[in-house]
């Protein structure tokens, strides 16, 4: 099992790699000179030259590219304009907010569509089954910034059922003291309720518009994934042995019908954290995202650079726990070693 | 040649007849292609003109979706912006189609080190979130609608690279491909005549499934700011102008080209499925 770890760490060397080289890319294909614009309009051409050579644009491409990559690993990820502050500190106090989020958003879609992908699968062209599929095609088609401010009107304004669509928690309320950065558990962990309900209520409307726009995939492939298990060899003989109904599906399909499920995941999160974005946006949150926007309409460019960047890096994160999970459930995977 | 025409009439009647949906699928495309093309001419009012109504009036008989802060009509702008955005998709798809679809093709065909480096390509672009990789582009490369354009044309590029790589790498060892090349065609002549115009029907396929993605990823970058400036009509950027006044209820100016925006996203989205089941009924969900 750990040389499987092993090998799928290693296989992510490369992404990484390849990651790392397009920030780069991207810092260097700045409009204009990059020197000029630190310099400001008034900068002599002296003033421009010293700045390059501070900046270690005089040096070659593949020197700055490692002069780069120290400077990531040092953990200098350049200062933001806007607030001052070095983008890593930025991005780390800001990242919970947006994992937060993520999380909730996935576990939600998650729950609703495992089971209704199972259950579409199990009757197909019944009612389950149309619905399913409706989801399946509408949930990809929803731009999640409107369904975000559709349901801010609809739950805010006409109702009032939910709070303002401005941020992790009422102005009223104290954030709870930081342990993991996610304010439903710190809040636990605090033993302040009001908090806890009071960031459950702010998280509802977010995560809802996030999750429907990603249970689709996860819905549409659960139930094409089952009907493919359900219809095989081993299913019909499982049955024909007298199982109950209940061990045919759940220990003999599901398991099954679990590893395509799983492969999508990647997409699912590609997805998610890039809608994660929009519905910042919408919902004033503080994650990376909404710091990210405020950044490209500062024109401040170190900030978005390094919200590529950890996206990127969490992505490949993701990614590779995917794949060793993926490990852990394909049994055939431990008969390979 | 008859009766192929009469089977693919009957195929068509059968995926229409099993799902309805596709034919409505077909007339929303067609409105929006006839909008996207006469939209100025049929557009009732001026779509950039201030003070056409009285501003944030609500929906009415004079203006149907009612006007913004400015006392722009929305209906107008909504009917407008149709050609930029479906524009910027079909600008964004069609050159993710061709180099893609050429690099992949490359890939499949001829294997070895053009494989390797096609395959890291897209593997790398592959490992960003792609919407936010489109962010970045965007943010570094200037803040344009024709940078808008190559954000979302790199982002799509990995999914045809993916279709046309497959397709050539089998079509390559087919029989009449082989029997071509015995009687003395060169290997990029194979590939041109013989290999790529048997790629196009999946190709085509892959361009209308993500034709509503496309156009769901430069809305949603606009929306950020980023791309169309206003006072430019834009779907997107509507719906970013009509959020401040969500809150105190002046739900229209949001809604309308939002909900157009979805329906041209459903509707590329219900005629890619349809064609799917066309073209390769076994990949059916």
């Amino acid at each position: 099992m750990l040389t499987t770890i092993l090998k799928r760490l290693l296989g992510a060397i490369p992404n990484l790699i390849g990651v790392v080289v397009v920030t780069f890319l991207l810092t260097r294909a700045l409009p204009g000179d990059p020197a000029a614009f630190f310099a400001g309009g008034a900068g002599t051409a002296e003033a421009v030259e010293e700045i390059r050579k501070k900046l270690g644009l005089d040096k070659s491409l593949p020197e700055q590219f490692i002069v780069y990559v120290r400077d990531l690993a040092r953990g200098d990820w350049g200062m933001s304009h806007a607030t001052g502050q070095p983008v890593l500190t930025e991005l780390t106090t800001r990242l919970p907010a947006s994992l937060e989020l993520t999380l909730a958003a996935l576990l939600l879609a998650v729950i609703i569509a495992i089971p209704l992908g199972i259950l579409a699968a199990t009757r197909p062209g019944s009612w389950v089954d149309h619905l399913c599929r409706g989801i399946a095609t509408a949930g990809v088609s929803l731009p999640t910034f409107f369904t975000g401010l559709l349901l801010a009107y609809i739950f805010y304004f006409l109702l009032g059922w939910a709070p303002a669509p401005l941020g992790r928690l009422d102005p009223y309320l104290s954030a709870p003291p930081l342990v993991t950065g996610f304010y439903l558990i710190d809040s636990l962990i605090a033993r302040d309720f009001p908090v806890f309900v009071g960031a459950l209520k702010q998280l509802i409307l977010p995560t809802i518009t996030l999750a429907l726009f990603v249970l689709a995939p996860l819905a549409r492939m659960t139930r094409a994934s089952m009907l493919g298990v359900l219809s095989a060899d081993f299913i019909r003989t499982a049955r024909a042995s007298g199982l109950a109904p209940r061990t045919v599906l759940f220990s003999y399909a599901f398991r099954n019908a679990l590893l395509p499920v799983m492969t999508t995941l990647g997409m699912v999160f590609s997805f998610l954290l890039g809608s994660n974005v929009l519905v910042e946006k919408v919902f004033a949150w503080p994650g990376i995202g909404s710091f990210a926007i405020e950044a490209l309409v500062a024109s401040d460019y170190a900030p978005v650079q390094g919200f590529v960047l950890s996206m990127a890096l969490l992505y490949v994160l993701l990614n590779l726990s995917i794949d060793i999970a993926y490990g852990f459930v394909d049994p055939r995977m431990k008969i390979e070693n | 040649m008859h009766s192929v025409w009469q089977k693919r009439l009957q195929t068509l009647r059968y995926v229409v007849g099993e799902n309805p949906l596709s034919l409505a699928a077909f007339l929303l495309f067609a409105a929006f292609v006839l909008l996207a093309l006469v939209g100025p001419a049929i557009a009732p009012f001026d779509a950039l003109a201030s003070n056409v109504g009285a501003p944030l009036s609500p929906p009415s008989l004079a203006h149907w979706f009612g006007t913004d802060s400015l006392g722009r009509d929305i209906l107008s702008r909504v009917i407008i912006a149709t050609r930029l955005d479906l524009g910027i998709a079909v600008a964004a798809v069609g050159i993710s189609c061709i180099l893609g679809g050429l690099a992949g093709a490359f890939a499949g065909y001829f294997g070895g080190w053009t494989d390797r480096i096609v395959g890291r390509l897209s593997d790398t672009i592959m490992a960003f979130p792609l919407f936010v990789l489109a962010m970045g582009i965007v943010a570094a490369l200037g803040n344009t609608v024709a940078n808008i354009v190559i954000a979302t044309a790199i982002i799509n590029l990995p999914f045809y690279i993916r279709v046309a790589r497959a397709e050539s790498g089998v079509l390559r060892n087919a029989g009449f491909v082989e029997a071509a090349r015995l009687a003395g065609n060169g290997e990029v002549r194979l590939l041109f005549h013989h290999i790529i115009p048997n790629i196009l029907p999946p190709m085509t396929v892959q361009i209308s499934l993500n034709m509503g993605w496309a156009i769901l990823n430069a809305a949603g970058l606009s929306f950020i700011g980023l791309g169309v400036r206003p006072p430019d009509a834009e779907w997107g950027i509507m719906v970013a102008e009509g959020a401040q006044y969500i809150v105190s209820g002046e739900w229209w100016i949001a809604l309308f080209p939002g909900a157009v925006l979805m329906l041209a996203v459903f509707c590329f989205n219900l005629l890619g499925d349809s064609l799917r089941d066309l073209v390769d009924p076994r990949r059916r969900t």
